[in-house]
């Protein structure tokens, strides 16, 4: 019986490619259908941020982060002038940090639609993105209302955050976060059951609590292996720990799991929302106390927060200056990234969009 | 207030202007406003900005931390105004003027209280400079003690700045954690492993500890696979251009205990490398290949060690300080 010689064929996916949801490329070897090598290659979106933030003060950094997770951009914002604020012993004042809490798990919300309604597109269903963007776009226009934009918002400052609540909004917010009780169940019934859907994720792309935590995972990736670590618990900052939630975890971390928590975690930020509604201030500052120029006093500071992708820190050296001397982002999209050549070998090619999507990049974040 | 006022202040100017008693109070206004809450840091910042600065800085400094220390009691303009004075003139309203400088020593020495020997050295330093070019005010300033009537002359308060030196052990709460692991690794991984640990008091109170590079590998080991450590979850590496030297920051956590430590290691500059941690924590990979893409650190034992941001063909190394493109209009 004669054998039918076959040989490696490589194949170059990206840079421009739907799947990769930005400009991110990846070359595969592969052995008919198998992959046998993958090799990741970034920084078509590097933009030199943490270069440029040395020339700039911090005021001037914060529209700069808005563009690294441009899904995320009230995460990125936070992260920073949480770190200049605590290097400066600031106090925020009660209602800016309730502002800042709601809209940085609203932008949880959206950032968590974006990912599952392109992620069914990614593997094959398409109306469901249509809903998830609709929805989605319902939180956009409510943080158009508070900042005027819809995706950079440059809406943190450090000591506060730049407008108010205008009148009602609140109530939009309220109106909002009880109608998505409803849509996610919606969600559910929509897709979560899918016969087809789940063959295509379950099992895909599993690794266990220990690759996970060797490889540096953060958010739902290390979550789904049933590691109970979410910083918005384990390292409350912000508000955090005046409401309740529970932090949903998996248990084989695979592509499955880490759809069941992240949905779990929309689910989670709508109860978190509803309690900060309840409770925020009918008045008060929305900016403290600050210097008229902000100079960290010298010395170094890492702080992080909880994004919806993960752990997402700010390292800052300060020599004293406005301008920071060493700027770092400690991105979760590009460690979490780091696990998929791992992940694709042995793998079918079909299977390369299903675990590239359910790490949930940004890549605005993986290149910075 | 207007966008023209928020900024006139910005520049350093400020510091140049000390002598005219308007600029003065406009300097007093901007630190004022914020001493409430950040009174305790404030105070403890003039030794740093001392270390850096010639004495007319340091004279700015003074109604700042005069602010900071007398808080919401007395009223604002005046105390501030009480210690320029003090800080201009030679001892003018002595009974007065020991009064604040005594809540300000208090609150100084809270502040100097966890610092770490180095920076107290530094501080000491800066004390003595400044008594040296501005007279007893200055020294006043940077020396907790020298709020002692004694500080009439730039002698005994620089030697009073300099008793503080060894300030009163820091009561951190995560001291012994740091004098553990500094046990540890003196003891299972070589005497001289560590070069300096102190700890970071903004920062959570991380215990950081800098380690000699030929011993870092070793040192991660244990830090990953001891027990009592356990660091089991490498956050975050940065690397630092010092101009002097390079610095490569390493946040670790042990997901167990929730403990949180910070590792350096420094480099010269001139042929920089540090030994790859990645055989250590996978995600080392990934963050070394980006500092030596950027900063140019060698990562000896790192299994794939190639630029990952800039394209293969690109000159130099854009995160370092003197880094110059080499087509400026690239």
């Amino acid at each position: 019986m004669g054998v039918i010689r076959t040989e490696e064929l490589l194949l170059n996916v990206g840079p421009q490619h739907p799947s990769t949801h930005g400009v991110f490329r990846i070359i595969v070897k592969l052995d008919g259908e198998i992959i046998t090598e993958a090799t990741p290659v970034m920084g078509y979106l590097h933009r030199g941020t943490e270069k440029l933030a040395e020339s700039l003060n911090y005021t001037q950094i914060i529209p700069y982060t808005d563009r690294m997770d441009y899904v995320s951009a009230m995460t990125n914002n936070y992260v920073l002038v949480h770190a200049v604020e605590k290097m400066m012993g600031l106090t925020v004042p009660e209602r800016a940090e309730f502002l800042r809490l709601i809209v940085m798990e609203l932008q949880r919300i959206a950032s968590h639609l974006v990912w599952w309604g392109t992620y069914l597109l990614d593997i094959g269903a398409l109306s469901p993105f249509l809903y998830a963007f609709n929805d989605r776009e319902r939180i956009l226009q409510l943080f158009n209302e508070l900042c005027g934009a819809r995706l950079t918002y440059n809406y943190m400052r450090v000591g506060g955050v730049k407008w108010d609540a205008p009148e009602g909004w609140i109530d939009k917010v309220k109106d909002f976060v009880k109608s998505m009780y409803g849509k996610l169940d919606d969600y559910h019934a929509l897709v979560s059951g899918n016969e087809i859907f789940l063959s295509r994720i379950k099992g895909v792309g599993a690794y266990d609590a220990e690759t996970a935590i060797a490889y540096g995972l953060s958010g739902a990736n290390l979550r789904s292996t049933g590691v109970k670590w979410d910083l918005r618990k384990n390292e409350p900052y912000s508000l955090y720990d005046r409401f309740e939630f529970d932090v949903p975890v998996g248990r084989n971390g695979d592509c499955y799991d880490r759809y069941v928590v992240r949905m779990e975690e929309i689910r989670q930020s709508l109860r978190i929302l509803e309690q900060a509604l309840e409770q925020f201030p009918p008045e008060g500052e929305t900016m403290g106390k600050v210097p008229r120029v902000i100079r960290p006093p010298a010395g170094e500071i890492y702080v992080r927060i909880e994004s919806p992708r993960g752990e997402i820190g700010c390292y800052i050296v300060s020599t004293g200056k406005a301008e920071p001397y060493r700027l770092k982002f400690r991105r979760p999209s590009f460690v979490n990234l780091q696990i998929l050549p791992k992940l694709l070998v042995g793998e079918s090619m079909t299977n390369l969009v299903t675990i590239l999507g359910g790490i949930d990049i940004v890549l605005g974040e993986v290149d910075c | 207030m207007s966008e023209e006022e928020r900024k006139r202040p910005g520049e350093p100017e400020d510091d140049v202007s000390a002598a005219s008693a308007g600029e003065q109070r406009t300097g007093t206004l901007e630190d004022g406003v914020s001493a409430a809450n950040i009174g305790e840091r404030r105070s403890g910042a003039p030794e740093d900005g001392g270390s850096a600065v010639s004495a007319g800085e340091k004279r700015t400094e003074a109604p700042e931390a005069g602010a900071a220390a007398t808080g919401a009691g007395t009223p604002r303009p005046k105390a501030a105004e009480t210690a320029a004075d003090g800080a201009r003139t030679e001892p003018a309203a002595p009974a007065r003027r020991k009064e604040t400088e005594e809540e300000k020593a208090a609150r100084r020495k809270a502040a100097l209280e966890a610092r770490e020997a180095a920076k107290a050295a530094k501080a000491a330093a800066a004390a003595q400079d400044a008594a040296a070019q501005a007279g007893s005010p200055g020294a006043a300033q940077a020396g907790p003690q020298a709020a002692s009537p004694g500080a009439a002359s730039a002698g005994p308060a620089g030697a009073a700045a300099e008793t503080n030196e060894p300030p009163p052990k820091p009561p951190s709460p995560n001291q012994p954690r740091l004098d553990r692991a500094v046990q540890l690794l003196r003891e299972l991984v070589a005497d001289d492993a560590v070069e300096s640990a102190s700890i970071n008091e903004a920062n959570d109170h991380l215990p950081t500890i800098v380690v000699r590079k030929e011993r870092w590998l070793q040192a991660a080991r244990l830090f990953r696979s001891h027990e009592e450590l356990n660091a089991n979850y490498l956050r975050n590496v940065t690397g630092v251009d010092y101009e002097t030297h390079m610095e490569v920051v390493y946040h670790l956590l042990s997901l167990d205990s929730g403990h949180n430590y910070a590792i350096k290691v420094r480099t010269d500059r001139d042929r920089p490398s540090v030994p790859s941690v990645t055989p250590v924590w996978e995600t080392a990979n990934w963050n070394e290949r980006e500092i030596y893409d950027l900063l140019g650190i060698d990562f000896p034992g790192h299994p794939d060690l190639r630029r990952i941001m800039m394209p293969d063909d690109w000159e130099g190394h854009p995160l370092r300080k003197d880094y110059v493109p080499l087509d400026p209009e690239v």
